[in-house]
């Protein structure tokens, strides 16, 4: 009578124990003695990031037959940001894994879940801009995977040939452009709220006019001394958005339409200029083969055409959480030392049209690049024509800019005041990462 | 050991009477035991430590004790004010919705019309539904330029609204598909209230002269009274938590239009503020209790007993 409750309960502590195990021993008994390593990869579940992963995987399997790494997928965007977060806190994490750069990549306490890479060999191949989002207290942390992406506006070619427009280095230009376009009865503006991210660009694209007027823009932005409501340029970015809206320049279902209905109006005509990152391009290509030479892309024009330039969005990248070790860690370490290098680039290439240039030294675009991602060069390779995005040189990024811009694109808000409204979103997570002066 | 407790139990009448109850337990005490450790672990636990994250900033890898920020946060987010109305807007909305619409259709299927059962269970139907798909259809349906609501109309010269796009019309789609999934549980609730009323009120009232609206608003409707307070009690807690419906169809939009607290929460969620949304659910969980307790205080005492 006295025994059985005890072990009624241990019984049941037990199961738990049991239960809240075996999920993080998973795949965890094959690394035997005989040379044989098998890891596990963690990638997102986009078509792109797949194709990617599995290319990279084959290709190195292909040259380190001794390992063998399993892919696993996870959900894109918010949710997945949760599942990274959650796995790395109950030491849960594959042993590699595909993650943001940038603001969210420092949300993930990489000091205390990642292995640093520093002393690997080839961190010198890295590009600086790219290895500066990948840092924390001065160690680096993750491998590229993928190529950089502008944050621009992708435009029909042959609508422009056929009006005799040019692309715009101001947002005069591009106004007047617009008015031309809808006068031939075409939608100017492609926007697409049913997938809120989308409707962001204006905004964060427009970071590299921002940075031209307000070099010191991101600094005092981290501090909380300039504020998106009280900064001109800055402010810039809402009041397109609404001017765009307030134009009549939007495609009528703007507001259900969604990033394929977006691709499709752009590739077919159907829409002159969609303001999205050059991410899309892949998926485009792949859908619409025309899309390749007929889309082009500028960036998104500012006040001053000869300050104007392209706002760059740095590739996502491979980390190593803590928990992966011994022999497992090696070829971890081995795979990002692939993935590094030239060889995992032309593995990247094959497996889908590069979003832009690689963050690899050596790393080469092919020379059938869409139209698009060549547009991206001539910004890329002046002098001080590109800027890194807002948030890749500031951890301060709010989550509802998305719906915020929507509202300001949609009429429902004021430019002034969804720029003052996002000032206080990003208020949160500026005090979620204990930053000093908020 | 059987001796020493007669005598204690004998010894005191209070302990008498405490354990007259046990003696006809078939079961010993201890097999309270796993139910209550589950419920333990899984329930009680959860509520202090939530309890205890609301007032942290909680990143996961670490938490850092902040008192009452989070609330103050919270409640100075222009977010969550909408998010309060437009919860109000939509549970007394649909709740109202269910007791009126229910109500019909019980007294119609209660009545003699043919295919009775056949409409019961049409009506019924939409309940069996998963939340998520009935969202996707709806979302499908309504589409401005595409759906097929639209394209009915415009058949018959009408140009429908953007159901879900449009700021005005949003929050009031959702309601409505919501009133259409929920109603069926209403009218269950209602075909059950009526049939108990026993027929011989009904059968005195008729000799007596009453017409059938007399019978219904003498007879069927303050004796369906414990259905009703049933139904809106129900509706209201379902109405000021609902989710599902919410984020499948508009996830809040457009722009914030559609906000509902349990919307707002999962949001600060997604963003990875736990803390605050963890201090955002504790609010969600004293907002339904002030409104739902005192509601239902108030409807019970008024019932009558049949």
């Amino acid at each position: 009578m006295t025994i059985r409750p005890p072990s009624t309960a241990l019984a049941l502590i037990g199961l738990l124990a049991l239960t809240a195990c075996s999920a993080g021993s998973l795949g965890s008994s094959d690394s035997g003695g005989d040379g044989k390593v098998s890891i596990s990869y963690l990638i997102g579940n986009q078509d792109q990031d797949v194709k990617t992963a599995e290319q990279l995987v084959k290709d190195f399997s292909a040259k380190n037959p001794d390992i063998t790494i399993k892919t696993e997928t996870r959900p894109a965007g918010t949710e997945g940001d949760n599942i990274v977060k959650t796995r790395l806190s109950t030491g849960d994490m594959p042993d590699v894994f595909n993650y943001n750069t940038g603001s969210l990549f420092q949300a993930i306490a990489p000091q205390k879940n990642l292995v640093p890479l520093s002393d690997q060999g080839y961190i010198g191949d890295l590009d600086e801009n790219f290895k500066k989002t990948v840092t924390a207290d001065g160690q680096v942390y993750g491998v590229p995977v993928g190529g950089f992406m502008g944050g621009a506006v992708l435009y029909n070619i042959p609508i422009y040939t056929r009006l005799g427009l040019k692309p715009p280095a101001t947002w005069a230009e591009f106004m007047a452009n617009s008015a031309k376009i809808k006068a031939a009865g075409i939608p100017p503006v492609i926007q697409t709220y049913g997938e809120t991210w989308t409707s962001q660009l204006f905004v964060l694209g427009d970071f590299h006019n921002v940075a031209a007027v307000e070099p010191d823009f991101a600094d005092k932005y981290t501090k909380n001394q300039a504020k998106y409501a009280t900064s001109p340029a800055a402010l810039k970015g809402f009041e397109h958005t609404e001017a765009v809206h307030d134009a009549g320049y939007e495609n009528k279902d703007f507001a259900s339409a969604k990033l394929p209905d977006g691709l499709r109006m752009l590739a077919q005509g159907k829409g002159a200029q969609y303001p999205i990152l050059s991410g899309v391009v892949a998926n485009m290509v792949a859908t619409y083969p025309d899309a390749a030479k007929n889309v082009g892309l500028f960036a998104l024009p500012g006040d001053d055409a000869s300050k104007n330039g392209l706002t760059v969005w740095t590739p996502g990248a491979n980390y190593i959480p803590k928990t992966t070790t011994g022999a497992k860690l090696d070829a971890a370490k081995k795979f990002l030392a692939f993935i590094a290098s030239p060889d995992g680039c032309k593995s990247q290439t094959a497996a889908g049209a590069p979003t832009g240039p690689y963050a690899v030294k050596g790393c080469d675009l092919p020379a059938d690049v869409p139209q698009a991602i060549k547009d991206m060069q001539p910004y890329l390779d002046k002098q001080g024509a590109s800027s890194l995005a807002l948030e890749f040189v500031s951890p301060v990024k709010g989550p509802s800019l998305e719906q915020i811009t929507v509202e300001v694109g949609s009429g429902i808000r004021k430019a002034k005041d969804g720029a003052a409204r996002y000032d206080e979103d990003v208020k949160k997570q500026a005090q979620q990462l204990g930053l000093a002066g908020w | 050991m059987t001796l020493t407790s007669i005598r204690t139990r004998a010894e005191t009448p209070a302990a008498t009477r405490a354990s007259a109850a046990k003696v006809y337990t078939p079961y010993s005490g201890w097999f309270y035991l796993p139910s209550a450790i589950i419920y333990g672990v899984l329930f009680i636990v959860p509520t202090f430590a939530s309890l205890y994250f609301s007032l942290t900033r909680w990143s996961l890898f670490e938490s850092k004790f902040i008192g009452l920020e989070n609330f103050k946060l919270f409640f100075s987010e222009p977010q969550l004010v909408k998010g309060f109305t437009n919860t109000l807007i939509f549970a007394v909305v649909t709740s109202g919705s269910k007791v009126v619409l229910g109500l019909l259709l019980a007294v119609l299927l209660t009545s003699q019309i043919v295919a009775r059962g056949y409409l019961r269970s049409v009506v019924f139907f939409p309940v069996l539904v998963s939340t998520i798909g009935v969202g996707i259809t709806f979302t499908v349906l309504m589409n401005p330029d595409h759906g097929l609501i639209n394209g009915g109309l415009s058949a018959l010269g009408i140009d429908g609204p953007g159901w879900l796009t449009d700021p005005k019309y949003a929050l009031l789609s959702v309601a409505a598909v919501d009133i259409w999934k929920g109603v069926g549980l209403a009218t269950l609730i209602y075909i059950a209230g009526i049939v108990s009323i026993p027929r011989e009120y009904l059968e005195a009232a008729r000799v007596d002269g009453a017409s059938s609206w007399e019978t219904f608003r003498r007879i069927v409707l303050p004796l369906s009274r414990p259905a009703t307070v049933t139904v809106i009690i129900l509706s209201l807690i379902g109405g000021l938590r609902s989710f599902e419906l919410i984020w499948a169809m508009t996830r809040g939009g457009p722009g914030f239009t559609s906000d509902v607290i349990a919307s707002v929460i999962y949001k600060q969620y997604q963003a990875g503020f736990y803390g605050l949304s963890t201090a955002g659910n504790v609010v969600l969980f004293i907002a339904v209790t002030a409104i739902v307790l005192p509601l239902s205080y108030f409807l019970n005492r008024k019932e009558v007993d049949l």
